[in-house]
């Protein structure tokens, strides 16, 4: 059924009617769509519209209660990753599929040849590597261990291994999630290329700009179902906005506000580096009562060690920590909770919940040792009940009830759970350490009212995100952060982000260094 | 070939899939047992009826099964935790050592008093025991299945020493083997004339009280989170290497128990050959119940079924008591294989 039609593109891949159900919810409702030869759709929706299932029913990970998928008018057999794979559709995940103590080469040779075989042929194929990466422009050292490789590079390696494999169709699941601006251009000229020289996206995103920018066509999911396809050219992001959920949605709005006293110090604080992340050096920082401090800066410039150093993972190895009077004696995460720091973690898969908990195990990880939850060792789990369903009510957590499995849930419900786990104590001092990666327009509103209120109500909120226009947007005071060291604090409006991009790239820090 | 989650399996696949395990595991044996020259269907009848066939019979389950559930506790406590204990054996004879240094005489009281207190001692020796291994693993990354694993050699070379030096019974013709315990150091039985003693009673209470620790105790919520994710424990302010050494305490007492009961209930003496690898066959019963402990006690009553129905239907049949061996490792890899499947569907190619 290759059909030749609407504008006379080759149809290279066609869903028809695809339903999915996962017990009683219907994750997919007869989705119907085609992709023509050279054009990017994007597929939008907010978190649990039904985006990433309906990506993997294409790929083969899960099988359609009905429907068929066609790729290049032969359709596939249903269930076979491997099938869509030698169709020619390669898929690039959210989360990598790569193996850091393999080299650039040996990760995308990796599953395509027998294990064997008694010669690689690896200069065949570091040819055939080096060729594709200077095509696309995806600049990777074939021979760099992928462990010591930066999210941006990581991420072209997954499409430099679906072009090896003669990928004709690209899937891209949120690839924008994970990357700097710098980065995300970069990415959106590779796929210009592929485009030009004849492959088919689908770029999976909630990042509207983005969405504008790189797609010819968009298809809005909402709860499982189609519920609209415009020609981006036709279109706005405030209709897109709209038609993702179903309301138009209003940017946060910040307050001026006089900022209080200063809950937390730090004076010429330094802590070890930590494998590939550099540690801290000389950091001066003072988070005040009622004011938003963003940090900006490019990924793995020393964010973690400063969330670890607040969240009570790390200790300072020089210089002073003080908490409004506390000197910080034995720090620890419990220590860092009972002086009322409220953490958001980075990654709240792996240290923000317990998948295999329920929600309400979860709710309580940081509150279980305590009355009413526990008490002389025994757990009240009638009162922790009580809570997750009350930060289930209050913050809008969409799920089966308190005792389901954490890991049923979309990121933006799980980042609700522990957003009300951490604020239902009313804390002094917020560490939202990139709050809303990879969540929904709907699930950062909510996020970023919730701080902001919190702010209003005097806390001091500390914002480490490497997304700019966040930190910009929402931040009092901003800071930059690179290799470690911090910038000055610059007040709301004082410096545009072109000059921030600057300090990003470490020029104000090397003037500062010659200074001194 | 690869997996596909089910998410609610249904009746048929729940009763069936285990079934089906039961069934293979019962064709290999017949299979085993043509290949002896015996008929199979009388062999695996002998077996039933040598487990389960008379009270007396039944009984000697019973005991037999006795130290596996406590192994099977101590091994299922610590994996909740992801600490691989597999020094069960050494634990179980660390207890018994105490057990037959208190009570051959060196504490004279009542039997009321002294069997809690060798119990208690026991399980404080047992635990001291893992101690190391657990510290090594939490303060400096030392791997804990090499240094527990090796634990049980260190300990089985001990107590030979100890048979044939310290401990070794002076009344016992040249024997290695200890002195006999005093009266009141014996568990009596629970039915006059009948070999099952009190040993049984208190693993039904350690498994109990497992699960209540597990479902009901701030602890065991904690063992279970530094299990299941021990980095967001951490995060969380779990005091994850704590609760390890906790873990490691308790397992290592709950084994040990395993080596008092043993020498309390049943032999009355400490000897080389108390522990026929119930250690090991512990991580094999905790696996069987998926780590949940009221499965512990039915998985060991299996296991225990199956090796004292195999030593009585080898001594009337012409087959060697090896087919209990590989009757429990075939019923182990069926169910685990059952239980995987039941819920996930297997799609080919």
């Amino acid at each position: 059924m290759t059909g030749k039609d609407r504008g006379g593109a080759e149809v290279v891949l066609r869903l028809s009617g695809i339903t999915k159900r996962f017990g009683a919810l219907l994750a997919n409702d007869a989705i119907s769509f085609d992709l023509k030869k050279g054009e990017v759709i994007a597929l939008l929706g907010e978190n649990g519209a039904g985006k990433t299932t309906l990506m993997n029913i294409l790929f083969g990970h899960y099988t359609a209660d009905t429907g068929t998928v066609e790729v290049f008018g032969r359709s596939l057999p249903p269930g076979h990753p491997r099938a869509a794979l030698a169709a020619g559709v390669g898929m690039v995940h959210q989360h990598f599929t790569l193996a850091d103590n393999l080299s650039v080469l040996d990760n995308i040779l990796l599953g395509t040849r027998p294990l064997f075989s008694p010669r690689l042929g690896k200069a065949a194929a570091r040819a055939r590597v080096n060729g594709l990466a200077r095509d696309f422009g995806l600049a990777v050292h074939a021979d760099a261990r992928v462990g010591t490789l930066s999210v941006g590079e990581r991420q072209r390696v997954e499409i430099l291994k679906a072009l090896y494999r003669d990928a004709r169709i690209l899937i891209l699941d949120e690839p924008t999630a994970v990357l700097t601006p710098q980065e995300t251009t970069a990415l959106f000229a590779t796929l210009t290329k592929a485009v030009a020289l004849g492959l088919s996206i689908i770029f999976i995103s909630h990042k509207l700009h983005e969405v504008m920018e790189i797609s010819s066509r968009v298809l809005v999911l909402r709860h499982g179902k189609l519920v609209g396809e415009v020609e981006t050219a036709r279109t706005d992001r405030h209709r897109l906005a709209e038609m993702m959920v179903g309301a138009e949605i209003a940017a946060p709005k910040v307050a001026e506000r006089m900022p209080g006293p200063a809950l937390l110090t730090l004076k010429g604080v330094e802590t070890p580096r930590r494998g590939n992340a550099p540690g801290l050096k000389g950091v001066e920082l003072e988070l005040r009562a009622g004011q938003i401090t963003g940090l900006a800066g490019v990924s793995g410039n020393g964010q973690s060690a400063l969330a670890a150093l607040i969240g009570g993972l790390e200790s300072p190895s020089a210089g002073r920590m003080d908490l409004a009077g506390d000197g910080g004696a034995d720090w620890s995460p419990r220590a860092a909770i009972a002086a009322g720091i409220a953490r958001i973690p980075e990654d709240r898969h792996r240290t923000g919940t317990v998948a295999d908990f329920s929600l309400t195990e979860n709710a309580i990880l940081e509150s279980y040792a305590r009355a009413p939850m526990s008490r002389r060792g025994w757990m009240d789990w009638r009162a922790a009940e009580g809570f997750a369903q009350a930060i289930i009510d209050t913050y809008d957590v969409r799920c089966p009830g308190p005792s389901a499995r954490i890991r049923l849930l979309s990121g933006g419900n799980m980042q609700k759970l522990i957003l009300g786990r951490v604020l239902e104590a009313g804390p002094r001092i917020i560490l939202a350490n990139q709050p809303v990666r990879g969540l929904d327009i709907g699930a950062v509103t909510f996020v970023h009212n919730r701080l902001i209120a919190a702010r209003d109500a005097g806390a001091a909120v500390l914002l480490i995100s490497e997304d700019l226009d966040e930190v910009t947007a929402l931040s009092d005071v901003i800071h930059v952060i690179y290799e470690g060291s911090l910038s000055p604090g610059f007040p709301r409006g004082t410096k545009t982000p072109a000059e921030l991009g600057l300090w990003m790239a470490g020029q104000g820090f090397r003037e500062a260094g010659h200074a001194a | 070939m690869r997996l596909e989650p089910i998410a609610n399996p249904g009746l048929a696949r729940r009763v069936g899939l285990p079934v089906v395990a039961l069934a293979l595991t019962v064709i290999a044996a017949s299979l085993l047992a043509l290949l002896a020259g015996a008929n199979p269907f009388a062999t695996l009848g002998l077996i039933l009826s040598g487990a389960a066939g008379s009270k007396f019979a039944l009984l000697e389950t019973l005991n037999r099964a006795t130290p596996l559930i406590f192994t099977g506790l101590a091994a299922a406590v610590a994996f909740r935790a992801r600490l691989w204990n597999i020094g069960a054996e050494a634990q179980l004879y660390a207890g018994a050592i105490v057990t037959v240094l208190l009570g051959t005489g060196a504490l004279g009281l009542p039997a009321a008093l002294l069997l809690p207190l060798l119990a208690l001692a026991a399980m404080l020796a047992g635990a001291a025991v893992l101690l190391g291994p657990v510290l090594l693993k939490t303060r400096l990354g030392v791997d804990e299945v090499v240094t527990t694993l090796l634990f049980n050699f260190i300990m089985l070379l001990f107590v030979s020493y100890l048979l044939e030096g310290p401990l070794k019974d002076p009344m016992g013709m040249g024997w290695p083997k200890s002195a006999a315990l005093i009266p009141e150091a014996r568990l009596p039985r629970i039915v006059t004339g009948l070999r099952l003693h009190w040993g049984f009673a208190l693993a039904l209470l350690a498994a109990a009280a497992v699960w209540v620790l597990q479902t009901r105790t701030t602890l065991g919520y904690e063992i279970r989170a530094v299990g299941l994710n021990a980095e967001a424990a951490r995060f969380a302010g779990i005091p994850v290497g704590r609760v390890m050494v906790k873990t490691a305490l308790l397992s290592g007492g709950l084994a040990a128990l395993a080596g008092f009961s043993e020498v309390a209930g049943l032999k009355g003496n400490l000897t080389l050959d108390l522990s026929p690898g119930f250690g090991y066959a512990g991580i094999i019963v905790a696996m069987l119940a998926l780590l949940n402990p009221l499965g512990v006690v039915l998985s060991a009553i299996f296991v225990a079924g199956v090796f004292v129905g195999a030593d009585s239907m080898s001594r009337a049949a012409a087959v060697p008591t090896y087919i209990a061996d590989i009757l429990t490792a075939t019923a182990l890899l069926t169910m685990v294989l059952a239980l995987r499947l039941t819920h996930a569907r297997v799609r080919w190619r």
